[in-house]
This record gives structure tokens, sequence and C-alpha cells, in this order.
């Protein structure tokens, strides 16, 4: 019996979304195979991961990640600037978490200055995300939309619950936009109707259907992309064509397993390599789902995806 | 490839003799393609009806073990390309490989550390499993020394004999025979030595190839030399060759029904770099190995190796569930606050892992709702005033604490009129609708 590759044949094909400004800009997406078959398909664009920064000193991250940025992270800037040039960060993603009413409470202006200041100092292209509070999204993402108006950066998230003032600021200011819904394939594809009934360009949109990290739910978000991208490839479903996020950092750094010390869990070694492995395992599984833009935090943990996505390629 | 009801039964006698216990031939035929029944239960069928029913109702990835006894690791019966179709059933086996030019000390330290890998996550007793010892030294004699060392030291682990020479092979599988061990194995330069000494001890065989035409023309020849229990290593070295070669295996057994490659598959991810190693084994994980071998195993690499193969093989329509009682998270006083939620091990695990960033320590009481979350617990009515009220009752949490106050999730607000005239004495607070909100909610009633 002769041997015939098994080809599938794809209908569809995920869209093109570029981000950033100059030399630097990024294009993610654009493929019309499953991931990494490319025997079958065009894989024009490979995954991209962006460095996750905050607006205020990470007091919430484990020590293992936040000791990295110790000396950079009192200040958003210095941070953001490590990253493009020691890290060589091909995209960083900023997080207003100081403007969560439980944290700092801090203004949407003041979200919008340091957007203008991280901005002016770097020049790789910038993700721009809030707390993940409904309500105060809502106005601090139109302010950081308004002050980053030219820049062409992803913003995000746009949720259920406040996608319409979201969505009409980066209508307004030309920005990409990330839509969040919570681990339903369906849910995921009525936002993206939602969002370009009112008009937005479904080939800015980004989807994202909520990370989960390894051992907390890995297996429904990875079963959810690959959903969605199967939808979007072999039914040719234009709703869910968007390229995919995988918010990974945040999820992977709270789970015990990256934050239990040697000491209290000596069965499980180490506490550095478990935490930097949790967050690069989370990644290249979610990769193998369908991600096409990644926000990761730990250095190691990146560079090890980074090889990882080489040899993918 | 299945056969239908009408094509099985063009293959029947059509005599209509009621011997199978049906009343028709026809009737027979539809309950065969629906596998509910045996065509052995047909007394007439022909010989070649036989082989060819047989070859059609042949699973189309071949399943049988890797070792003997309780550990072995059960390889094949893959029957869908996406878990989510259905589910993954057969988690695939780790496997560590080490050289027999290495020392007496490292052999033995291989071996115990794969004895004491075992560890429980979420009810699951999670290992590594198989030994791979490759044939580097050039001298059987050692070879044989070697494999005997680590068989000794791992008593309930799997053996892979990485040697393609069929003399130091031969000697080696005889040494283990008892332990089933896996030869790899055979290439084109040496299958008919390599089917010989796997069918005289009864051993299943890799056959190792370079890409897939190769693979399927070695295949069909060591079928043809009477070795059926095959594993497959298609060469494949890089990421991208791992994820290319096995979709394209498995998608050749599945939708195909191409026997060649209708067998269970190796992968070998040695990388420099532990983490490296573990991130290629990710893509071999999730795509479709069988056996992954490893160069080597440390604690932290074991613990998120093994999480993410139970994650990629958890049946996506069984809900994982963990198991119903009041846990103490921190080290709780008997005034520290009393939430309860439901036994879906992802609420369980969010809102847990919430309180515990609270720092606030407290008690966290789990009710089984049989594996669904707190919402659709509450709609499908397993999650009821009722039932709450019983599960703590029946906890004698009362005597353990010096407050009556119970904090519910706040998507269930709803139940606590009703939770309160069942549970007499106690004052019911409406906690969170999110976990997330959990931190800040404990804090401010600590404070």
């Amino acid at each position: 019996m002769a041997y015939v590759v098994p080809k599938e044949s794809y209908n569809g094909k995920v869209l093109n979304v570029d981000f950033g400004k100059g030399d630097k800009a990024l294009v993610i997406g654009g493929e019309n195979a499953l991931p990494f078959l490319s025997f079958e398909g065009e894989l024009p664009n490979r995954p991209v991961i962006a460095c996750e920064i905050q607006d205020t000193p990470p007091t919430d991250w484990p020590e293992t990640v936040r000791n990295v940025y110790k000396d950079v992270s009192g200040d958003p800037v210095t941070w953001a600037k490590y990253c493009q040039n020691d890290l060589k960060a091909k995209a960083i993603a900023l997080r207003l978490v100081s403007t969560h009413p439980d944290r700092d409470n801090r203004s949407a202006e003041d979200a919008a200055k340091t957007i203008k200041d991280v901005l002016s100092a770097i020049n790789v292209p910038l993700i721009i995300l809030g707390s993940n509070h409904i309500e105060k999204d809502a106005s601090v993402l139109v302010a950081a939309a308004e002050a980053a108006s030219g820049y062409n950066c992803i913003i995000g998230k746009a949720q259920e619950g406040n996608y319409k003032t979201i969505v009409a600021a980066a209508l307004a200011h030309n920005h990409k936009l990330i839509a969040m819904s919570e681990l339903d394939i369906n849910l995921a594809k009525q936002l993206n109707i939602l969002i370009t009934q009112m008009g937005f360009d479904k080939e800015k949109l980004i989807t994202d259907p909520m990370c989960s990290a390894l051992g907390y739910g890995l297996e429904y978000t990875y079963s959810v992309m690959e959903r969605i991208r199967l939808a979007g490839l072999m039914q040719n479903d234009a709703t869910m064509q968007p390229p995919i996020l995988g918010d990974v950092g945040m999820y992977v750094w709270k789970v015990k397993e990256t934050v239990a010390s040697e000491a209290d869990v000596a069965e499980w070694g180490p506490l550095e390599e478990r935490g930097t492995a949790w967050e690069a395992l989370t990644a290249t599984a979610m990769l193998i789902a369908g991600t096409n833009l990644l926000i990761m935090r730990h250095p190691k943990a990146i560079s090890i995806v980074e090889k990882t996505i080489a040899e993918l390629t | 490839m299945a056969l239908t009801g009408v094509q099985i039964f063009k293959l029947l006698p059509k005599t209509n003799c009621k011997k199978c216990g049906f009343p028709t031939c026809l009737a027979f035929a539809m309950a065969l393609a629906q596998a509910k029944v045996d065509l052995a239960k047909c007394p007439d069928v022909s010989e070649e009806a036989k082989k060819t029913l047989g070859e059609a109702s042949a699973p189309p990835i071949r399943t049988f073990n890797l070792g003997t006894g309780e550990k072995a690791v059960k390889m094949g019966g893959e029957t869908v390309l996406f878990r989510h179709d259905k589910k993954f059933f057969n988690p695939c086996a780790l496997a560590v490989n080490i050289k027999d030019n290495s020392s007496d000390d490292e052999l033995v330290k291989i071996a115990t550390g794969v004895v004491s890998s075992e560890m429980d996550r979420v009810g699951q007793k999670l290992r590594v499993d198989a030994i791979s010892v490759e044939y580097a030294s050039g001298n059987v004699s050692q070879y044989e020394k070697a494999v005997k060392l680590v068989a000794e030291k791992a008593p309930d682990a799997a053996l892979i004999l990485n040697c393609k020479d069929a003399a130091a092979a031969e000697s080696a599988v005889k040494a283990v025979a008892a332990r089933k061990p896996l030869l790899y194995g055979a290439a084109a330069e040496n299958a008919e030595a390599m089917a010989a000494i796997a069918k005289t001890h009864g051993v299943p065989l890799c056959a190792c190839a370079q890409g897939l035409d190769a693979l399927s023309a070695l295949t069909e020849k060591l079928q043809g030399l009477g070795i059926n229990d095959l594993v497959l290593d298609s060469g494949a070295k890089t990421a991208k060759e791992i994820i290319e070669h096995n979709t394209q295996i498995r998608r050749s057994a599945l939708k195909k029904g191409f026997k060649p490659l209708g067998f269970p598959i190796l992968n070998c991810v040695i990388r420099d770099g532990s983490a490296f190693e573990a991130a290629v084994a990710t893509v071999s994980i999730a795509k479709y190995a069988s056996i992954v071998v490893l160069s080597s195993i440390e604690k932290w690499k074991d613990l998120a190796l093994f999480t993410l193969r139970q994650n990629i093989y958890t049946d996506p329509q069984v809900p994982m569930q963990v198991e119903q009682k009041i846990y103490k998270i921190g080290e709780p006083s008997a005034a520290s606050p009393l939430m309860i939620t439901t036994n879906f091990s992802l609420t369980y695990f969010i809102v847990s892992g919430e309180v515990e960033n609270s720092k606030v320590p407290s008690r966290l009481a789990v009710m089984d709702s049989e594996g669904l979350s707190v919402l659709t617990a509450w709609a499908a009515g397993k999650f009821t005033a009722a039932k709450i009220a019983q599960f703590i009752k029946d906890s004698g949490i009362e005597s353990e604490i010096t407050h009556k106050e119970l904090i519910i999730p706040g998507q269930v607000a709803i139940l606590s009129g009703a939770l309160e005239d069942k549970l007499e004495g106690w004052k019911i607070v409406v906690g969170p609708r999110e976990a997330n909100a959990i931190p800040t909610f404990l804090k401010t009633r600590a404070s």
C-alpha cells in the first residue's frame, strides 16, 4: 500500500492583523492551515510574544518573576525600555492594574499619561490592557485609546459588559481590539458579531477566549481555541477568523505551582525552574491550539517559547 | 475502515437461519455494524468474510501495552484527531533515556528516580513510566549488564531497549524478556534480525525510518515477518517534524484507514536544556505521541509534564471533580470564615486559590454537585438550599467553629433566605459573584 500524504483542504483563512508602526510593526495571523502544518497551507506570520509590564510595581507577582524586574519595575517607562532594549522584546503589553478600584483606583487621566510616557520611550508595538474591571476599563481604555492615537496599538479587553464604549474608542483612534469572552466558543462568536455590528472591521479584531494555566483548566482553553480555529478554517466561519490571544502570564503566575516554595512542597522541586516551566508549557500548549499572540512575564520562559517557535516554523 | 450494515450483509450467507439469534441475516449485519455482536455467532460464515470483516472491525490504531503488570501503559486505540470530538483515551508514556556506558551510580540513580517519580494530582497517580537504555558502549555484555541493573532497580518500570545491534539486542531482550521490553528498533537494514528477536521473545518492536513513505514500507515488511505489536518512529527530529509527522500518521490511520501507520507513535525529544526539552515534549504530548523519550527527569519537570498529560487526556464530557469536604486554607481558627462552593475542579481551584491569595485563614466547604460549577449546579437543582443545609449539618462543622455564619457565592444570592430557614440559627452572607473579588471581600471583613 503506497503512502499518500493525508492533506486537509481548508476553506477559510485566519485574518491578518498588523500592529505598531514603522519598521518594528508586526503582523499576526494570515494562515490557512492548522497551527504549524506547513505541508498543507501557508503560514506567513510566526506567533508573537509580548512581554508584560504594569503601571505599578508588581507587588502581586510572585518573587520568581518579580525579582527579574526589581530594578526597573518602579516605573513603567524604565520597565518598558528594559524589555525592549535588554530583553529584546518584540512587543510590550502594558497592564493598567493600578486603575482597579481595589488597587490604587488611579484615574483614566493618570493612565493616559502613563501610556503617553511609555509610547514615547519605545518603538516596539504596544498592547494596552485594562485592569479587568468592567466599568472602570470602559473609561480607562477610552482615555488610553485617545492617548495612543496614531500608534496603531492593540487595546483590550472589550467584554460583553463594556464593549460598546471600548469599541467606539478603538474605532475613533484606529487601534486593534481584543474581544474577550469566558471559555465558550459561542460567547466568543457572539461578542465578535456584536462588535462588528457596530461597524468595527473584523480584520482589526483579536479573540481572547480566556486563558487558563496548566493544571487549572488549560484543557478548556485548549479545546475552545482548537474549535475556534477549526470553525474559521474548515467551515469558513468569518466570525471565527480573527487571530487568537493567549494572555498566559497573569493566569500562570498565581497558581500554587508557581508560588509555593520548595520548603513547602519538596516533592515539586525548585521553584524557579518550576515556575518558568509552568509558563513556558502553558504557552506552548496554547500555540499548538492556535494562539497567534502570547502575553508572558518571565524572560526565561519567553526565551524557551521563542526557541520552540523557531523549531516549529 | 468500518463497513456499513449493507456491506456486511453482502458477505453473510443470506440464509436467515436464525442460529445467530437474529431473525434475519440483515438484522445480524446491522448489529455487527454497530459492534453490538460478535461475528462468531454466525456458524456458516465463510473464511473470506471472516477475513474481510475481521480487518474492518480491527481498531484503526492497534492497542497493546508497554511493559507488564499494574503499571503497564496502554498505547494506541485512539479514535479522534481532536480531544473535543470525543476524548483521547490512553495517556502517553513518559520515558527517560540513559546510555549503557554510564556509571553504575548513574544507572541506579535514573532507575530510582523513575521509581520515586510517582505523584498524586486530582486523585490520579502519575509517574515516569519507562526507562530507555541506549546501546552506546559497543559492548554486548556491558549492555546486558546495564539493562539488568536498571530492570532490577526499577521493578515496575517499562523498559525500552534503545539498540539497533542485533547481537546486543538479543542478549538484552533475553535477559529481561519477562518484562516485555520494547525493542527500539528495527530499521530497513536490520529488519529481519530484529523481527526474529521480537518474535522469539514475544516483545513489541519499534519501526524506525526517515519519513512516512519509508516507515510505511518498513511496517508492512515487519508485519509480513509476523510482527503485529509495532511502534512508529518516523525520524522526526524538530518540533515541526514532530507535529507534522504525528498529524499525518494519526490522520492516515483514522481518516484513510491506512493500516501500515495504524500504530502508536514514539517521539524522542532529547534537547540541550531541560526546560526546552519539556516544551518540545509538550508538542508531542498534545499531538498524538504514545511514548515521549526525554534525556532527564527532574521533579519540577515531571510535575509540569504529568499535569499537561493529564489536562490533554481529561475526558471533555466528564468534569473533573474534587472530593466533598470542608477544606482548611491557611490555619483557620474556630472564628475564621466559612465559605461554600461546588466540587467542579476548576471552581475549587479558582476559589481556593483566591482564598489563599487573601491570606485570610478560612474554611472552604466544597459540596458534591457532580462536578458542576456554581450557577449550573444551582440551575440543575444540585446546589439548593435544602442540599446545602443538609451538607452543613452532616459535616459536623457546627462543633468546630464558634460562629454560625456561612458565606455563599454571589451567583446564588437568591438562596440566602431559604437557607436561613433551613439552617436554623445560621446567618447567611452573600459573597462576591466572581472569585477574583474574594481577596478584597475577605480582607475587608477581617479588618
